[in-house]
């Protein structure tokens, strides 16, 4: 009973949004005449209540997996009544049916929320929005209901569910994917919000502020994602790299760039009326990439890791989807490219000069990702076969990251319209002074490849220069959105610095050591005393027992296993890690060779941690200037609604 | 996107089933000497793709054949090779696809030839806007 | 402005060409092989020891010795190789000349091997670290490869060798002059 309440909630919902999509559209298009007026009252409730219903229907899937039902198809092949409350719970969307239940339903709770409180755009735009909501959503709709249903039943019900697999039972795989959700359908919500926009020929400043939380919020999320994806990649992998440019891993960095540009000409459009197109444009390509890296991913149409059992018939769903929103988006876009009209203009020499070069290159660079990422699979087409990696993107990549970071530095010293040049001498000298000091004190002390070398200098210039807009203002009355860009900026160069810095001078030892050898990597000595066997519930190990210590100092403990799993069989390598405040040392243990010795590998990787605090700092930038909007926000609509009851007494 | 994290994760288990008895190939898992020559060994087996694991260099990978291809790049840079050598060996066996370092050729030219585009565009988008301003 | 819209208009044309493509590689099987670029070309010189006592090792010499065979290229831990020892007898038995090389194994592993699925090759080459599989371009076992009388290689089979690529693979040694 409980799982056929979920599956009619759904499709309840599925109904309200097909009545959300006629209404709004309707009355968005004969908006006035009376029948518009009387459906247009019906979008918004229509909306609201499919969030409830599908928030129900989600509550009830976490319940099933809760208590283990089995005779729910989803719940036998995916859960185990004997695994820990919070991985049977993390279960309802660690699989692909129950991942899109909670796509949805994040979905229309963004939907039903921006029906509830998002009363500054004109009436029409909103249902025109929502109209568009309501149709991404359709398709999703259709998705689950035809071909994914998380609610199917089974019968006979298994005695045992066949969901064990304790490697996917972690914490962080519990929680990755859906901050990657939660960020693609942030970007669904500004792309609904760019088709209304287009729809009621509405390009406007407004569209962009309202618009703006969304972006940022979801741009939190893909950067979060991204970075933790990373780190656990680097420990989880066993060989110390924490970006292979793999193909997955690109369909996750494409709507963060196309999110980060989103972003910037979003804040040129809602401060200065400018950027009309690019902003329509980048909506509309942000969440084509966020479709697209799930394309990417589930169809399996590209050579990644994937051992993995993906599903052609789902990637033809997604295809179908992806055709339908974008290129609906694209042609209405170029049937309505004259109604947005360009806005205002500007000198290059201004904030907005500087946000269209930062617009023009992450674009370059996400063209770029696109193009690396889907070469091979162009030319599969004619039957050839070539491999696109870190040698082609590095460089190629840099050529627009590099002046875009050059940019960065100076542009939020501008001021928008129209600056000179030598107002802002003095800043920009010393940006550039430290510049050119770092840059020659590493020639002269390191011999480094030419891209770390750039990128430590450039680091070191942008975490100066992403202060500088602070100098001379009252720290407790800059706004908070500005400390949000400052640290996000702030966390680009310290991240870089980290990249950099581990590729510069990363150490690596590979040795075969028997138990009592030392071995010296960078300032660590480590001492093997001892390879002993372990055992957890499904795996046994080799366990290493080392002890080490940074030039000269405390010992410290470090115990690398390689693991053997049994069912299903696999081996795995967990790595020790030994954290300074200056790097981090990274420890794995593998086979024995055939003279008894084993086989040990270690990295010494100067400030590689600087990468994620980068990362966690760009997020928490994000963080901080979405409060400071969503707070700027509430505060307006306070004092608006005070105006508004001052006149009502005063009319009255 | 659990699946994202389970493709890595299948990536790092290497089946029970394809393992060989024997130990690796002495300069699988054993750095050279000299360390400006191991610097471009591994240099060189960062760009190089494992056959057996799909999607990871052989520098990332416990595959035996990716340890045997180590061993391959480790002697012949020992024996004097460039990197670039070994790497033309490789393709003349395996095709582009080993080289996760595209060349420019015929068949791989729109690789280089759309960012040179892409970097027009900029400029003249970028133009467009300065003489626009007054 | 007129430019900004055929911009667009191109845009909608360069994703629609994408997605036909995107299409396109969804309706097509997945290939997951790497073909060796050497089809055509001369086997580079090696010189095997034997992988096992009664059977002699195998040279490049012996692949140029004017009789096309099969190069067979196993490994007593594959597990496919075990499923294809009935084609590789049958092959023999209908007149091919077979010659291995084993790949990373043991002798006595390989004994045990031969003498539970047969053994069907003439000569037996080991091959513990690879080298002479990455110089033919072969990316797995079992993999087998049709070489001419004069040590050019004429094809390559990737994967165990099922019922229906038996005939094939005694018509690719016909075409190498057999």
């Amino acid at each position: 009973m409980i799982a056929e309440f979920g599956l009619v909630a759904l499709w309840l919902a599925a109904a309200l949004a097909g009545l959300q999509l006629l209404a709004g559209f309707l009355a968005a298009r004969d908006g006035g005449s009376a029948t518009a007026e009387g459906l247009a009252l019906l979008v918004r409730p229509a909306a609201v209540v499919q969030a409830l219903l599908c928030i129900a229907s989600f509550l009830t899937l976490i319940y099933l997996f809760a208590v283990t039902d089995l005779s729910v198809k989803l719940v036998a092949t995916s859960s185990h009544s004997d695994k820990p409350m919070i991985f049977k719970i993390a279960g309802a969307w660690g699989q692909h049916e129950g991942s899109m239940l909670l796509w949805v339903t994040v979905m229309a709770a963004s939907g039903g929320l921006i029906a509830l409180i998002e009363r500054r755009l004109p009436e029409r735009t909103m249902l025109a929005t929502l109209a568009a909501q309501a149709f991404v959503g359709l398709g999703f709709y259709a998705f689950l209901l035809f071909s994914s249903n998380p609610f199917e039943r089974l019968n006979p019900a298994p005695a045992e569910g066949a969901g064990l697999n304790p490697l996917l039972q972690d914490i962080g795989l519990a929680f990755h994917p859906p901050t990657l959700y939660f960020g693609y359908v942030g970007l669904s919500v500004a792309f609904s919000f760019v088709v209304g926009a287009l729809l009621t020929r509405q390009v406007t400043p407004e569209f962009a502020r309202v618009m703006r939380p969304w972006v940022l919020g979801a741009w939190i999320f893909l950067t979060i994602g991204i970075t933790a994806g990373s780190y656990w990649a680097y420990y989880e992998l066993g060989w110390g790299g924490w970006w292979f440019w793999d193909p997955v891993e690109n369909a996750s960095l494409m709507p963060w760039l196309a999110a980060t540009a989103l972003l910037h000409s979003a804040s040129v459009l809602a401060a200065r009326d400018a950027l009309r197109a690019w902003t329509v444009m980048l909506g509309v390509v942000a969440f084509s990439m966020s479709m697209v890296g799930t394309f990417l991913v589930r169809s399996g149409i590209l050579t990644s890791v994937h051992a993995f059992a993906v599903d052609p018939e789902r990637g033809s769903f997604i295809l179908a989807l992806l055709t339908l929103y974008i290129g609906g988006a694209l042609v209405l876009f170029a049937l309505r490219a004259n109604t947005v009209a360009e806005g205002e203009r500007f000198s290059i020499m201004s904030r907005e000069g500087a946000l269209v070069i930062n617009n023009v290159a992450l674009s370059a660079i996400l063209g770029i990702v696109l193009l690396g990422t889907l070469y091979p699979l162009l030319t599969e087409a004619f039957d050839v076969r070539v491999s696109v990696g870190p040698p082609y993107f590095n460089p190629v990549g840099a050529i627009f990251f590099l002046p875009m970071l050059a940019v960065l530095a100076v542009g939020p010293l501008l001021r928008w319209r129209k600056d000179s040049f030598a107002r802002i001498k003095l800043p920009v000298a010393i940006v550039g002074a430290v510049f050119v000091a770092v840059l020659v004190l590493v020639l002269a002390l390191a011999d480094i490849g030419i891209l770390p070398l750039l990128g430590l200098a450039l680091s070191v210039a942008v975490a100066i220069a992403s202060f500088q807009p602070m100098m001379g203002r009252s720290l407790r009355r800059l706004p908070l959105a500005v400390w949000g860009m400052v640290i996000a900026h702030f966390g680009v160069a310290v991240a870089l610095f980290g990249m950099a810095s581990d590729t510069a001078f990363q150490q690596e030892r590979l040795v075969a050591a028997n138990v009592g050898d030392v071995v010296e990597v960078g300032s660590w000595e480590a001492r093997l005393d001892a390879v002993t066997p372990v055992s957890g519930p499904n795996w046994t190990a080799i366990e290493a027992r080392m002890k080490l210590s940074y030039d000269g100092g405390a010992e410290r403990e470090a115990r690398p296993q390689a693991r053997s799993f049994w069912s299903p069989p696999q081996e795995t390598s967990e790595v020790a890690l030994l954290t300074r405040w200056n790097g981090q040392l990274y420890v794995a243990i593998g086979n024995q060779a055939q003279d008894g010795r084993w086989q040990l590998r270690l990295w010494w990787k100067p400030f590689v941690t600087f990468i994620w605090y980068g990362g966690l700092l760009i997020a928490l930038g994000g963080v901080l200037a979405l409060i400071g909007r969503v707070a700027t926000d509430v505060r307006r609509r306070v004092a608006a609604g005070k105006i508004a009851q001052r006149k009502a007494e005063e009319a009255s | 996107m659990r699946k994202l994290l389970v493709l890595i994760l299948l990536a790092i288990a290497v089946p029970l089933a394809a393992q060989d008895s024997l130990p690796p190939a002495p300069y699988a898992y054993q750095q050279l000497d000299d360390p400006a020559l191991e610097a471009k060994a591994t240099e060189l087996m960062h760009t190089l793709r494992c056959l057996t694991c799909q999607s990871q260099s052989i520098a990332d990978s416990d595959a035996p054949m990716a340890g045997d291809m180590r061993h391959q790049v480790r002697t012949r840079i020992l024996a004097g090779e460039e990197p670039e050598e070994i790497r033309a060996w490789l393709v003349d066996r395996y095709g582009d696809y080993i080289s996760y370092s595209p060349e420019v050729s015929s068949t791989t030219w729109p690789l280089f030839a759309i960012p040179v585009l892409i970097l027009l565009g900029v400029a003249f988008i970028l133009r467009g806007r300065l003489r626009g301003a007054k | 402005m007129t430019r900004f819209r055929y911009f667009l208009w191109g845009v909608v044309g360069v994703t629609a060409a994408l997605f036909g493509l995107f299409a396109y590689q969804l309706s097509q099987p997945k290939d997951e092989f790497v073909e060796s670029a050497m089809i055509g070309e001369t086997i580079p010189a090696f010189d095997l020891p034997p992988a096992v006592e009664f059977r002699p090792g195998l040279s490049s010499a012996n692949l140029a010795d004017g009789k096309p065979k099969l190069l067979n290229v196993f490994a007593s831990w594959c597990v496919p190789c075990r499923a294809e020892a009935p084609y590789l007898d049958e092959l023999e038995r209908r007149g091919a000349e077979i010659v291995a090389v084993a790949i990373r194994d043991r002798p006595q592993d390989v004994s045990a091997f031969l003498e539970i699925y047969g053994n069907p090759f003439s000569r037996i080459g080991s091959d513990e670290i690879s080298a002479v599989q990455l110089s033919i371009g072969s990316s797995g076992v079992p993999e087998t490869f049709v070489i001419d009388g004069s040590g050019v290689i004429t094809y390559q089979h990737i994967g165990d060798i099922r019922a229906a690529d038996v005939p094939m693979l005694l018509a690719k040694l016909q075409e190498a002059g057999a």
